[in-house]
C-alpha cells in the first residue's frame, strides 16, 4: 500500500483533484448565474441567448467539450493558459483547460438549479408582496430571492457532487488527478490495480458522502415550508 | 409575456430600459462570438479544405457513421441492462421489513442494508473511474482489445446507472399514497408482490420522464469510452482529423450529433411529461394532484442528472 502511494503520488493526484473542483466550482457558478440571468430576464432575446447557451453545451458530452479545450483552443488556436517557458507548462496548461472545459459544462446546471430554484416559487408570493404595498425592490429583497435562493440549494449542491466526480474526465487531456492514477497503475503495473481502485474510489466516497449528506441537512435545514 | 414570479407586466418605461438592455446583451453576445469567430478564421478553421471533407460519402462511412453505431450500441445496452439491474435493486431496497417476530426480519434487515450501501457506494464512484478499472482487469487477463472495451463501457454506465434508476424508481414509489402499499397488503398480496404489481407500475409511469432524461445522461456518458479505447463516436472520428488539421470542424460535426439526439430525448421526455399531466387533471385521481406543487424535488439529480423544468 505504502508503494502505491509513493510509486504514483496519489496524494499529489487527490490534491489535483480538489483543486480541480475548487476552481471549476468557482467558475461555473460565476458563469452558471449570468446564463440564469440571461434566462430570466424580461427580455426576449436575452432569454435566447441563456437558452440556447444551455441547450448546447447541456447536450454535448464533457468529454467533447474537455478535449475541444485541448485539440482546438489550444492545440489550433494556439490560446495557452500557462507561461511557456516554465517547466511545468504541459501539466499546468493542461490542468488550466481542463477548468475551463469544466467551467463551461457545469455553468449549465448551475443556471439550471437557480431557475428550478425561482420556479419553486408560487406566483402568489410575488402577488401578495406587491398587493401590501412592497415595492418591486422590497418584494425582490424580503420576499422572492430569499425563497429562490433556498430552492436551489439542493440543486446547486447536487451539481457540486456531479462536478466533483466529473473532474475524472480532465485524464482524457492528461491532467494528473485520481483517476490518471488508475490509468498508469493499469499500464506499469496490473498487479496493483484493485488496491488502486480501492484507494482512488474510497477517496471519491469520502469527498462527496459528506457532501450529499450536508446538502441533504442543509437544503432541510432552508427548505422553504410550503 | 406570460406573468412571472420575477416581474411586472412591463409599463412603457420598462419596455423602453428593456429594449435598451437587449442591445446591450446582443452586444456583449455578439462581441464574444466575433471575437471567437474571428481567432478561429484567423487560424484558418473555415478554410475550405477542413469542410470539404464532410461533403464526401467516405468520411461518414468509414468514421462518423461506425462511430455513431458504436455509440448508440453502448448506449441501448447499458439503458437496457441498467433497466433491468435498477428495477431489481429498486424492488430490493423496496420490500417491507417482515415484523421482528419473524424469522426473516434479519435477513431481510441484512439484504436491504447491503443494497442501500451498494447503491450509495456505486453512485458515488465516477463513471469513468470504473470503466478504466473494468478495462483494466479485462486488459490484465488479455481481454483489451475486441470486446473488451465495450464491455469495459457499458459496464462502467451500468453500475452508475442502475443504482440512479434504483432511486428514481425508489422517489417514485415515495410519491405514491401510503394507501396503495396498504390496500395491496390488504387484499392478500406479499410483501414482494406489493412492491413488484401495485407500487412499481404507478412509480415508473409517474417517474417516466425522469426515466426518459436518464438516456441523455447514457447516451452522453457513452462519450467516457474514449478514455477505453471504445470505437465510439468521438475516438472513431478523430483519426479522420489527422490529414488535414480539422478537428474542430469535425468536433462541431460530432457535437452537433449529440445535441440533435439528446434535444430530442429531452423534448420527448417533455411531451410525455405533459401527456401525464394532462392524464391526471382529466381523470382526476387525487392521488396525482400533490406531484407536482414543486418544491425540491426528492430525486437527487447526481452527475447533471435530470434538471431543468
Amino acid at each position: 500500500m505504502s508503494s502505491l502511494f509513493s510509486d504514483y503520488d496519489i496524494w499529489s493526484a487527490l490534491w489535483t483533484t480538489i483543486k480541480l473542483t475548487v476552481f471549476s466550482a468557482i467558475g461555473s457558478l460565476v458563469l452558471g448565474t449570468i446564463v440564469a440571468i440571461f434566462r430570466l430576464s424580461p427580455v426576449g432575446i436575452l432569454r435566447f441567448f441563456g437558452t440556447s447557451y444551455v441547450n448546447i453545451f447541456r447536450n454535448t458530452p464533457l468529454t467533447l467539450i474537455i478535449l475541444s479545450c485541448s485539440f482546438v483552443l489550444y492545440i489550433q488556436l494556439g490560446v495557452a493558459l500557462a507561461d511557456s517557458n516554465a517547466q511545468d507548462f504541459a501539466a499546468v496548461n493542461a490542468f488550466r483547460l481542463a477548468i475551463v472545459g469544466l467551467t463551461v459544462y457545469h455553468a449549465t446546471y448551475v443556471c439550471e438549479a437557480i431557475r428550478s430554484g425561482v420556479n419553486t416559487i408560487p406566483l402568489g408570493q410575488a402577488e401578495a408582496a406587491r398587493s401590501i404595498g412592497l415595492t418591486f425592490g422590497q418584494s425582490m429583497r424580503e420576499v422572492v430571492l430569499p425563497q429562490a435562493f433556498r430552492g436551489a440549494v439542493v440543486p446547486l449542491g447536487n451539481t457540486l457532487i456531479a462536478l466533483t466526480k466529473n473532474t475524472t474526465v480532465a485524464v482524457t487531456i492528461g491532467v494528473a488527478e485520481l483517476s490518471a492514477v488508475l490509468k498508469t497503475v493499469t499500464e506499469r503495473d496490473p498487479g496493483s490495480l484493485n488496491l488502486a481502485f480501492l484507494v482512488v474510489g474510497v477517496f471519491f466516497v469520502i469527498l462527496t458522502l459528506p457532501m450529499g449528506l450536508a446538502v441533504g441537512w442543509i437544503g432541510q435545514r432552508v427548505a422553504v415550508k410550503r | 409575456m406570460s406573468a412571472s414570479v420575477l416581474f411586472d407586466a412591463p409599463g412603457p418605461k420598462a419596455r423602453r430600459r428593456n429594449l435598451i438592455l437587449g442591445v446591450i446583451g446582443c452586444l456583449i453576445v455578439a462581441a464574444v462570438l466575433g471575437l471567437a469567430i474571428w481567432k478561429l478564421a484567423d487560424k484558418g478553421q473555415f478554410d475550405s479544405y477542413k469542410w470539404k471533407p464532410f461533403t464526401t460519402a467516405s468520411l461518414w462511412q468509414n468514421y462518423i457513421l461506425p462511430g455513431l453505431r458504436g455509440t448508440l450500441i453502448a448506449a441501448a445496452l447499458a439503458v437496457v441492462i441498467s433497466a433491468v439491474f435498477g428495477g431489481i435493486l429498486a424492488i430490493l431496497r423496496l420490500i417491507e421489513l417482515p415484523p421482528r417476530s419473524s424469522g426473516a426480519h434479519y435477513p431481510v434487515l441484512a439484504i436491504k442494508w447491503l443494497v442501500g450501501a451498494w447503491v450509495e457506494v456505486t453512485r458515488a464512484i465516477p463513471v469513468l473511474l470504473m470503466m478504466l478499472f473494468i478495462f483494466g482487469v479485462l486488459s490484465a487477463n488479455g481481454m483489451g482489445s475486441g470486446n473488451g472495451p465495450l464491455i469495459a463501457t457499458v459496464g462502467g454506465l451500468v453500475f452508475y446507472n442502475s443504482a440512479v434508476i434504483c432511486e428514481v424508481i425508489r422517489a417514485g414509489v415515495g410519491q405514491l399514497p401510503n394507501g396503495q402499499r396498504e390496500a395491496g397488503l390488504a387484499v392478500g398480496l406479499s410483501a414482494g408482490q406489493t412492491v413488484r404489481l401495485i407500487l412499481l407500475p404507478q412509480a415508473i409511469t409517474a417517474m417516466l420522464p425522469s426515466l426518459i432524461s436518464q438516456l441523455i445522461v447514457v447516451v452522453k456518458d457513452t462519450a467516457l469510452g474514449y478514455n477505453v479505447l471504445y470505437g465510439e463516436l468521438l475516438y472513431t472520428s478523430k483519426p479522420a482529423t489527422a490529414n488535414n488539421g480539422n478537428i474542430f470542424a469535425m468536433l462541431v460535426v460530432i457535437a452537433a450529433i449529440y445535441i440533435a439526439i439528446n434535444y430530442a430525448i429531452s423534448k420527448f421526455a417533455e411531451w410525455v411529461e405533459h401527456r401525464l399531466q394532462q392524464r391526471g387533471r382529466t381523470a382526476g385521481g387525487p392521488a396525482d394532484a400533490d406531484t407536482n406543487l414543486g418544491g425540491p424535488s426528492t430525486v437527487a439529480p447526481v452527475a447533471g442528472g435530470p434538471a431543468g423544468q
